[in-house]
């Protein structure tokens, strides 16, 4: 887990940002700009982007493990990284055991939003993303405000592990929200992200009522927790509330996830999608999309 | 065996496809026009390219009716009626469509189908179309395919949506059919976006529509005193009630082997041979132009001039282009510059289009009305034969930058080309739960002055092949040596050979 580097005195609110994405399809709706942002709370056993979730351990391991020289440094200091030498292919990020990346870059909300300008005509917005961006929340905030600013509003993608009834700024300068329910029971949930559903659930009633709420999405993995009671109960929320969120039920793959962890755990077949899917719509979500 | 005889023997072509075969034959055995040597040189080294059109045009290449005119005052030699209901008006439509010469011997544009149509619509209860209209719509559409059996078929939609538009394209969206192809003349001002989404699935799912930046043709035609628009062909911008007596291609690409020209510094090209093939192209249409409008006969016989559902004053001629890329990339190759991708390489790109667009613009055909007699450019999609030529302006297959590169590097190749250009993009089939993606990113393209847009999901039987649309299921019957009734699968069928068209960039 990780927060934001504070700045000096008066100087702008700098993030840990993960990764720039300027064309994405699959993070709200029509095409976003997606920032991702550095650390996580939660521990997902079937996280498919575990080099998100932790700060930089400063080991070192990843510098000699780059084929194209683009990482410099050595122990003890944030490995520097020359983006115009580096070919995406994912040694760096397959080397590190504290799930980190050197790629992580440290910048101004208008940092991050310049690398978005030369693809404004195509978006319809930007969508924040993790890692779990709620633990950045001035940075995340900044992102938002400046964002809406450019003709670009943003969506929130969050775990919902920090209750957004007593984060104002974020819920007013957010068109919407994105949220995980990764299971419905406690103990379960506990068991499968190492951390407790109070707030998230808090966060899902408060969401929902508030209308703000776009989407909310369950990983199904069979076996991991109880399926149907977290698409049920998940889905009595939403329509208690009368939420126009859409339920998205990601099929859980193997893709992204780390192999030792991925061993154990099994994808859904389409039956087991469908079933779910007519459970959601049979107990009121406005709309379920099956991905 | 003689090319007759071949034909006639031929086990895999249609009846049809024999009888515009050898038709041609017959066509070539004159010889009217008056080519220059220089210009013939330029022929039989495939730099100039009169596109199959034959040796003695006989009519227009693309002819555009007005269907507005001919559905307020019908036909007297077709003894049609003005059409007072829509069964009325898909029968009158489809009475003359057989009555429209092309090269290709069928109508290459079909209509504004939808404004055309949507007068004579009945609403039901949702909106929608009363449920017998709906049939009448569904039969049209579908004896359209099988009695126009031809990729270059291409009716248009919009900008702004209607019952005849939504229900044509839940229509498309079902049956899956290469024809007719499909043009969105799209306005972000003017078309919905709910109806932009319904068009960008349906697009997904069977290649069409493309979307036309409508409002950057309407400007250009305008601006050119063309009026009226539409999208024809592949996806050629023509003037309605006109159309143009012919396309002749500049084969960039071919200067690209041309030993003389790999070592020349690209400023001595420009003003080299590249200005002498110029100069050829535009004197090889004028001497075709002639022959269609002053010694064919054609206007002096056809009824679509008596009656004026044609009129020869909207009439233009098309200068296209091909294999921009490879030229660029054989100009510098010494600098290892790749077309799309390196900013040296754009500009080299730019300032050879730039200059074909300034000598044809200063060009005047004392046989046009159209325009003051100035011809359009055309970014053409290649022909089946082509091997290692890019459409017009286009990345090359295999090359391609990833999609928000690509649209940002294309869309200022797009301007030039008032008679048409295009890009193509396969999408992954999960972009159908988001068209409003497909949408966003057309809005972008159109704003950066991007033309014309095309998409499909790499998982859908009717694909774009350049600009034209073939079922992939029966490109498999014809390698079975099959007779398939749309000619076009052939051409598709080598093109998919040649072009690598099934290797496109699948975009996420
Ligand atoms: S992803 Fe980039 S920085 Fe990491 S190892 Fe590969 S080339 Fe090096
Ligand atoms: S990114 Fe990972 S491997 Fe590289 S220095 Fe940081 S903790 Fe070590």
């Amino acid at each position: 887990m990780m927060g934001l580097v504070p700045g000096p005195e008066g100087a702008a609110v700098r993030g840990e940002v993960a990764r720039i994405l300027p064309f994405s399809a699959v993070d709200g709706p029509g095409n976003r700009g997606v920032v991702f942002l550095q650390g996580c709370d939660f521990g997902c056993g079937y996280c498919h982007n575990p080099e998100t979730r932790m700060a930089c351990a400063l080991c070192g391991a990843c510098i000699g493990a780059c084929p194209e020289s683009a990482l410099s440094g050595g122990p003890g200091s944030r490995p520097a990284w020359d983006r115009s030498r580096c070919r995406d292919c994912g040694s760096c990020v397959a080397a590190c055991s504290h799930g980190s990346s050197p790629k992580v870059r440290s910048m101004e909300a208008r940092e991050a939003l310049d690398e978005l300008e030369p693809y404004r005509p195509f978006l319809r917005g930007i969508t924040v993303s993790g890692g779990e961006c709620l633990l950045q929340s001035d940075f995340l905030a900044e992102l938002l405000e400046q964002g809406r600013a450019r003709g670009l509003p943003g969506l929130v993608d969050t775990n919902g592990s920090r209750p957004l009834a007593s984060l104002p700024r974020i819920t007013s300068a957010a068109e919407g929200f994105m949220l995980d329910v990764k299971a419905w029971n406690e103990a379960e949930h506990i068991a499968l992200t190492a951390s407790s559903n109070s707030t998230v659930l808090q966060n899902l009633g408060f969401l929902a009522r508030q209308g703000s709420l776009f989407e909310v999405r369950t990983v199904i993995v069979p076996g991991s927790f109880d399926l149907e009671e977290t698409v049920r109960e998940t889905s009595a929320v939403l329509a208690a509330a009368r939420s126009m969120a859409r339920y998205r039920l990601i099929r859980y793959r193997p893709w992204g996830v780390r192999p030792e962890r991925a061993a154990a755990l099994s994808e859904p077949d389409e039956d087991l999608m469908a079933r779910l899917a007519a459970l959601a719509l049979a107990q009121g979500a406005a709309s379920v999309l099956v991905s | 065996m003689d090319s007759a005889e071949t034909t006639i023997r031929d086990r895999g072509l249609s009846y049809r496809q024999k009888a515009a075969a050898l038709a041609r034959l017959g066509e070539e055995r004159i010889a009217p026009l008056h080519i220059s040597r220089r210009t013939e040189e330029l022929r039989s080294a495939r730099v100039v390219c009169d596109l199959m059109e034959g040796p003695a045009p006989w009519r227009p290449r693309y002819i555009l009716p007005d269907y507005e005119a001919y559905f307020r005052k019908g036909s007297e030699f077709l003894r049609i009626e003005a059409p007072r209901d829509l069964l009325g008006a898909v029968f009158a439509l489809l009475s003359i469509y057989r009555q429209i010469p092309s090269i290709t011997g069928y109508p290459v544009w079909l209509g504004d189908l939808d404004s055309l149509l949507e007068p004579f619509a009945l609403p039901n209860e949702s909106d929608g179309l009363a449920p017998e209209q709906d049939r009448i719509l569904r039969m049209f559409m579908e004896q359209i395919d099988r009695d126009l059996p031809d990729s270059f078929c291409h009716a248009d939609l919009g900008p702004r949506a209607t019952r005849v538009g939504r229900a044509i394209l839940r229509h498309q969206r079902g049956a899956a059919r290469a024809v007719p192809n499909l043009s969105l003349r799209y306005d972000s001002e003017l078309t919905e976006d709910s109806f932009a989404e319904e068009a960008a699935s349906c697009a997904l799912d069977c290649a069409k529509p493309s979307f036309a930046n409508h409002r950057l043709f309407q400007a250009d035609f305008d601006a050119l005193g063309l009026g009226p628009y539409a999208i024809a062909s592949c996806y050629n911008g023509l003037p309605v009630g006109g159309g143009s007596c012919t396309l002749v291609r500049l084969n960039l690409a071919a200067f690209a082997s041309n030993a003389r020209v790999s070592g020349m510094s690209p400023e001595d090209f420009i003003s080299g041979p590249l200005a002498e093939a110029v100069a050829s192209v535009l004197e090889y249409i004028q001497e075709r132009v002639r022959f269609v409008m002053r010694e064919s006969g054609f206007f002096e016989s056809s009824f679509l001039a008596a009656e004026g559902i044609i009129d020869p004053s909207r009439f233009t001629a098309m200068f296209g282009l091909v294999g921009l890329a490879e030229c660029v990339n054989a100009l510098l190759a010494g600098r290892g510059a790749r077309f799309g991708h390196d900013r040296a390489a754009d500009e080299l790109g730019m300032a050879i289009l730039g200059e074909i667009n300034r000598l044809v613009a200063a060009h005047r055909d004392p046989n046009l009305k159209a325009s003051g007699g100035r011809y359009l450019l055309h970014a053409q999609v290649g022909i089946d034969s082509d091997s290692g030529v890019s459409p017009g302006c286009r990345i090359p297959i295999g090359e391609e930058p990833p999609l928000p590169q690509h649209l940002l590097r294309s869309a200022p190749f797009h301007g030039p080309f008032v008679a048409g250009t295009g890009d193509v993009f396969a999408f992954e089939p999960t972009a159908r739960a988001n068209p409003g993606q497909i949408v966003d990113a057309v809005k972008g393209f159109f704003a950066l002055g991007g033309r014309y847009f095309s998409c499909y999901a790499a998982d859908s039987d009717v694909i774009r092949v350049t600009g034209y649309l073939v079922k992939r299921s029966e490109v498999e019957r014809l390698r079975h040596g099959e007779v398939v009734p749309n000619a076009s699968t052939v051409l598709g069928k080598n093109a998919i050979d040649n072009l690598k068209v099934l290797d496109r960039a699948i975009r996420r």
